[in-house]
């Protein structure tokens, strides 16, 4: 399997705590892979490096095909190469509409100007209903997403990184403080995205993990502490004694 | 004085024994010997009169000159003698003996004639007293005739103040004379060797009178010369050629022409005005006068008048260049001896690098004071910004207020001192109070939403600043320090700092002190940091945020109050101070470092030392070196967008 | 579905602005009844200009979320641009006049040292400063009304958004610019006559009409710009670009991370409400006949954020109606023509305490009417924001609400 982000070496440093530790990581085309750890472990400063937020003291991020780094790329940069991310809360644009938050995912020309003379056609509007109808949202296109219940929100996060057709997705705690039907769904969504392009989940919720059955990767303090099934970590030594055990 | 009058009645009692005789009266025959010239009075030819008499060597020389100058000296038309007069009434005057001082009796004026020297003559009095005076018994009179000199350097003090050098008693004094003698003889002493000598012996002193003393000896004058050689005798500085960056040909041309030695060039209003003058029938020498609009046509028209003779012929660039040619042209020092000029220059050469040394030492100074108003200005707001995180726009109106109650206790309490100290508790107590009902009423709505808190403070800054023109008006007020703090602290002529700046920095500096020991050993301080840190968390330990948050307010109000007399002291207290200082303020929290007091130390720092640094570069113009400062600013945010003691991380907030 | 429909609130507006414009031409002293002096003809043209400054500061703060404090700048920028070019002509007029009186007809040289003489005498100089290079061209010194506030806030926006500098900080560092654009017009050797600004703005050279047609042209000039101005904002911000912005005041890094180089739209922003502010500001101060630097002192910007949270940020008529209502109140009680208030033991004289009354205002719409008087509007369209939980943050902390963002 090839692979489409490789990070390695990579380390980075606040004010003398070391957040991530010489790092290596690496994830195929189309594939599913959970992200585990204690808090602290670095989970959410590892998207904040591969999505350009922060940079690394150290180290080398290669992505894509022909291999190039993303290092010196603004996080825009690295959003239009195809990574998309969803944060732990849910962020949507709530003075908007659904379809307006979905119109302005949409994978088309970011520019200034582009946007400026930008109207929406057909099959824009076409393709809107059919994410909308995807994550479940189809009757309430034009209401203002602030009104959507949690859940419907995160769906709509979703439905946004969706509409940008990233290449890999890195979801944040996607099943915070839903229901367990939203949860059922959450977790179709996801395996179903991870079908067609490279997803990672950051996820505390093992049970939600296993229902996504995949590779997982442990972090602790900063670096990779183990990886493969989840039936092979959780029965990994070094897991049991600095997370699960615990 | 009363050694002079006992002195006298011994005199006056001795000559009723004998009648004057010439060999008795010594200073009458000195006068006699000068009579003419001492009657004619006359500035150019008194001079021998007056040597004679200064070095006539007697005692009662000094009572001469003086009675001499004061127009006090009267002659006996009768037989030409000389007496001290005091005039009795407008007819009669009674006469003192010069030799003796004895009383001559009362004569009718119009047998007398006053002698009234012009006031050239009685400056020339006056500089013979000097040495006179140098002497005197009264160490203030010495003084005052030093600084005489000192004020007005001349020649002939020269020899006078070196003679009085040797039984100077009081130290001081001596030093004064000592240094004194020097410069003149560097000006006046007419052996180059020791003027040379005088220089060197000076080194780089910094004195602005040795500047003073040294500058008009490397002065120069710009002089134009005929022919080819210069004549000898001059002592000349460098030689100019004409189209240099330091004379333009049009300068130098415009130099011949004054020394008469060139014809004067003919301007363009010349032209307009001579062929205004030769109109005729709508034309001016065949030119029609609507195309003169254009100055070839005007030169056109003008050539032709000149073809008719009419006027001069216009001077033309082959023509400067040629007077310019036949010409040479010099700066030449006034001073004649190259001995001399040459060991000024190195001598103010070497003082100029020890001035610019100096300079910068009080540039630094400067500086570290400005920076310190600054740190004391923005102080209050790196508590309220940096550590709550509020954005307080009428935090400048808090130090016009302390500024203002400042003026308010100063009417009440009329002691400076005194009122100054009343002052600051005073102020800091007024803008608490204010603080903590604006905390109450308005900002604790706002947390977490800083341009809303941002907004509504303007509006208060607005209100508070039209309140206090309401009531104060628009006038400067003044708020005055006490007399303690008047005067300035003098390193040399170069570097010096006012008291009353001292003061402030050192109030900064316990300004300091009080926040690091309220934020780090108080418990309020541990509050703050737990509150602002984590307010829930705080909250479920027992710790009241509302409260916390009220005091650190008020606090940041209050310290702003007493910054605000702090201000007030050399700055006019008007209702614009505060407006006048916001800007600066948020800089230099910001430029520092939001949420760390070192960061605002280092930025009041960095801002001080910059606007007096650009100010230094231009001095004219404080509104350009604000202009630049800020500028700077913008760009230093660039590389630092976090400030000067940043703190990095997720803990920073994005 | 058409621009139009889209936005019934355009129409409305259009409508009431030209209603507004006829009525007041035909009260006004040169085609009409006379009931509306030339000098209150000039007053409301003047608002008109102001509400399309408001209508700038709306897109910048209540749309994107940068609350500049540097538009009034840009503004009084716009004015000089045109000052210099109308301050230039009629003093050519005028200097060429009284050349052409003398026997000899004048150069082109003496004419524009008896301009320079005339307009910069009172900073002791003569020689015309580079900046006025082409202010004997009106075609470039209108270019220059656009262009001169771009290109400041251009180079500006550039600096500050780059480096990441948001909310408060970058408010504070706008004010900063302001401040230090207001203290370099100060400088006598600014070039624009220092703190004596360019004057004699009401003259147009070359146009032998009277005030009160002149002060009518300007009128229809502002409404026009303002209609004009209004219908582009409302195209802007209807798109899919209104979306961007929006998006951004919100949420700042989730639109980043959706692809879209904030930057660049919050300087495109920033660079054309500059744009926009300069237009305004050049037909502002042709009616008020002179500008000096106290215009650009950075209060003028903070009155200007005043205004528009006043009518409601947000919404392009809430811009429109607080700089309306709040300029047009503020003339007539800092005017006198307001009546004083004897309380007995004290009188208040309006002039003096207007401020009072206005900052303090100021303070209850920010802390009880947030949606200002625009607001008004929703209580009757029943257009009600969903009901959450806690309090609005206010732009920059973007659409959390008070107990999201604690947590």
């Amino acid at each position: 399997m090839s692979t489409l982000l490789e990070v390695s070496g990579v380390s980075v440093t606040f004010d003398g705590f070391k957040a991530i530790n010489n790092l290596s990581f690496s994830i195929g085309h189309a594939e599913l892979r959970a992200i585990i750890g204690p808090n602290g472990a670095g989970k959410t400063t590892f998207m904040d490096i591969v999505t350009g937020k922060t940079r690394p003291d150290e180290g080398r991020i290669v992505w894509g095909g022909k291999s190039r780094s993303l290092l010196n790329m603004s996080e825009a940069r690295i959003a239009c190469e195809g990574i998309g991310r969803k944060f732990q809360k849910p962020t949507v644009f709530e003075d908007q509409s659904v379809q307006e938050n979905l119109l302005m995912a949409l994978k088309k020309d970011r520019g200034p100007l582009a946007v400026l003379f930008y109207r929406p056609q057909a099959a824009d509007l076409e393709r809107v209903r059919a994410l909308a109808e995807e994550i479940g949202l189809a009757d309430q296109l034009y209401r203002k997403s602030g009104e959507l219940s949690h859940g419907e929100k995160q769906w709509l996060e979703i439905g946004m990184l969706l509409a940008q057709e990233p290449r890999l997705l890195l979801v944040d705690e996607p099943a915070a403080g839903m229901t367990s039907s939203e949860r059922e769904h959450t977790t179709a969504l996801l395996i179903e995205a991870a079908k067609t392009r490279a997803v990672v989940v950051v996820e505390h919720d093992m049970e939600f993990i296993r229902r996504l059955n995949c590779r997982v990767t442990v972090l602790h303090e900063g670096a990779v502490l183990a990886e493969g099934s989840l039936d092979h970590v959780t029965r990994n030594q070094d897991v049991i004694d600095v997370y699960l055990g615990r | 004085m009363v050694r002079i009058f006992l002195a006298a009645l011994v005199v006056a009692a001795l000559s009723f024994a004998a009648p004057a005789r010439a060999q008795d009266a010594p200073m009458q025959a000195v006068l006699q010997a000068h009579a003419e010239l001492i009657v004619k009075s006359s500035r150019k030819a008194i001079g021998p009169a007056i040597d004679a008499v200064a070095d006539s060597g007697l005692a009662q020389t000094q009572d001469v000159l003086q009675t001499w100058q004061a127009k006090r000296m009267w002659q006996r038309k009768a037989d030409g003698v000389f007496f001290r007069g005091e005039e009795i009434d407008a007819k009669t005057s009674r006469l003192y003996d010069f030799d003796t001082g004895a009383d001559v009796g009362i004569f009718a004026n119009s047998d007398l004639k006053q002698v009234k020297p012009n006031s050239g003559v009685r400056a020339m009095l006056g500089a013979a007293l000097v040495r006179f005076q140098l002497r005197d018994p009264d160490p203030s009179r010495r003084a005052e005739a030093l600084a005489a000199i000192e004020r007005a350097p001349s020649r002939q003090a020269l020899a006078p103040l070196r003679a009085a050098i040797g039984d100077e008693t009081d130290p001081a004094l001596k030093a004064r004379k000592v240094r004194a003698e020097r410069l003149l003889t560097i000006a006046f002493d007419d052996d180059d060797a020791i003027r040379v000598a005088a220089i060197r012996d000076m080194g780089g002193d910094l004195g602005v009178d040795l500047r003073a003393t040294l500058n008009p000896l490397v002065a120069t004058d710009l002089r134009v010369f005929a022919g080819g050689d210069l004549p000898g005798g001059l002592n000349i500085a460098r030689h100019v050629a004409p189209g240099d960056e330091t004379l333009p040909r049009d300068t130098a041309y415009d130099m011949l022409v004054a020394a008469s030695l060139a014809p004067a060039r003919i301007t363009a209003e010349e032209i307009r005005a001579s062929l205004a003058r030769h109109i005729d029938g709508g034309y001016v020498a065949g030119v029609p006068v609507a195309q003169l609009n254009a100055d070839a046509a005007r030169l056109r028209a003008y050539d032709g008048l000149v073809a008719q003779g009419l006027v001069p012929a216009r001077v033309n660039d082959a023509d400067i260049d040629g007077a310019l040619a036949s010409h040479r042209f010099a700066e030449v020092f006034a001073e004649p001896s190259p001995a001399v000029t040459g060991a000024a220059r190195a001598a103010l050469g070497q003082i100029e690098t020890r001035v610019s040394a100096n300079q910068i030492l009080d540039l630094t100074l400067d500086a570290l004071s400005l920076a310190s108003i600054y740190f004391l200005a923005a102080i209050g707001l790196a508590i309220t910004f940096g550590v709550m995180g509020v954005i307080n726009m009428a935090h400048g109106e808090f130090i016009m207020m302390g500024a203002y109650t400042g003026f308010v206790v100063q009417q009440m309490i009329p002691n400076h001192t005194v009122s100054i100290l009343v002052a600051i508790p005073l102020a800091f107590a007024v803008t608490f109070a204010a603080g903590v009902v604006m905390e109450r009423l308005v900002i604790r709505w706002l947390y977490n939403r800083p341009l809303e808190t941002l907004l509504a403070t303007f509006g208060i800054s607005i209100a508070l600043q039209q309140l206090a023109k309401n009531i104060f008006g628009t006038q400067a007020r003044p708020l005055t320090a006490p007399a303690w703090l008047d005067g300035a602290w003098v390193l040399n002529d170069i570097v010096s700092i006012s008291y009353i700046r001292i003061a402030i920095a050192v109030l900064a500096l316990i300004f300091l002190g009080v926040f690091l020991i309220v934020i780090k050993r108080t418990r309020l301080g541990l509050e703050i940091r737990a509150v602002t840190q984590n307010r829930r968390m705080a909250a479920s330990m027992g710790i009241n945020p509302d409260r916390v948050n009220v005091l650190t307010f008020g606090l940041g109000s209050g310290i702003a109050g007493v910054a605000g007399v702090a201000i007030g002291l050399f700055a006019k207290v008007t209702s614009e101070l505060g407006g006048d200082y916001i800007v600066q303020s948020f800089m230099t929290v910001v430029v520092g470092g939001v949420g760390n007091i070192w960061g605002t130390l280092a930025g009041a720092t960095m801002i001080g030392f910059l606007q007096k640094g650009i100010e230094w570069f231009n001095p004219s113009n404080t509104l350009a070196a604000q202009t630049y400062m800020i500028a700077f600013i913008i760009l230093f945010i660039q590389f630092r967008p976090r400030g000067i003691v940043a703190l990095r991380g997720r803990a920073a907030g994005d | 579905m058409s621009f139009a429909a889209r936005n019934p609130s355009v129409l409305i507006f259009l409508s009431v602005l030209a209603l507004f414009t006829l009525l007041v031409t035909v009260m006004s002293e040169a085609i009409g009844t006379g009931l509306v002096s030339t000098s209150f003809v000039k007053i409301l043209g003047k608002t008109l200009c102001l509400a399309l400054v408001a209508v700038a500061m709306d897109l910048v703060w209540g749309y994107t979320g940068i609350l500049s404090l540097g538009h009034f700048a840009f503004f009084g920028l716009g004015g000089y641009m045109i000052g210099m070019w109308l301050m230039y002509e009629r003093t050519h007029e005028i200097a060429a006049a009284a050349l052409a009186e003398g026997p000899i007809p004048p150069t082109e040289a003496e004419i524009t040292a008896a301009i320079g003489n005339q307009i910069f005498g009172v900073v002791g100089s003569s020689d015309f400063p580079p900046v006025w290079a082409f202010a004997d061209s009106l075609t470039l010194q209108l270019a220059l009304v656009v262009m001169a506030p771009g290109l400041l806030a251009l180079i500006f926006g550039w600096l500050a958004f780059r480096s990441r500098v948001t909310g408060v900080y970058l408010s504070i560092l706008t004010q900063a610019m302001t401040l230090a654009l207001a203290l370099y017009l100060f400088q006598n050797d600014s070039g624009l006559r220092g703190n004596n600004g360019l004057s004699g703005l009401q003259n147009l050279p070359g146009v032998d009409a009277p005030q009160s047609h002149v002060s009518l042209w300007f009128f229809w000039a502002s409404a026009l710009a303002l209609g004009v101005g209004y219908v582009f904002a409302a195209w802007l911000v209807g798109g899919k670009f209104g979306s961007v912005m929006r998006g951004i005041r919100d949420n700042e890094a989730r639109v980043r991370f959706l692809g879209y180089s904030v930057e660049s739209y919050k300087l495109v922003v920033f660079t054309l409400t500059a744009m926009i502010a300069g237009i305004a500001g050049a037909l502002y101060y042709p009616q008020a006949g002179i500008i000096n630097p106290a215009e650009i002192a950075p209060i003028a910007s903070i009155y200007l954020a005043v205004w528009v949270a006043i009518g409601g940020r947000g919404r392009l008529y809430g811009a429109v109606i607080g700089a309306v209502f709040v300029s047009l109140v503020s003339s007539w009680f800092t005017g006198g023509q307001a009546p004083d208030v004897p309380l007995g033991f004290y009188t208040v004289k309006w002039v003096d305490w207007w401020l009072v009354v206005l900052g303090l205002s100021f303070v209850l719409v920010t802390l009880f009417a947030p949606r200002g008087i625009g607001g008004l509007f929703d209580l009757v369209t029943e257009r009600q924001p969903p009901e959450r939980h806690g309090a609005n943050l206010g732009p920059d902390a973007g659409s959390l609400r008070e107990k999201e963002a604690s947590q």
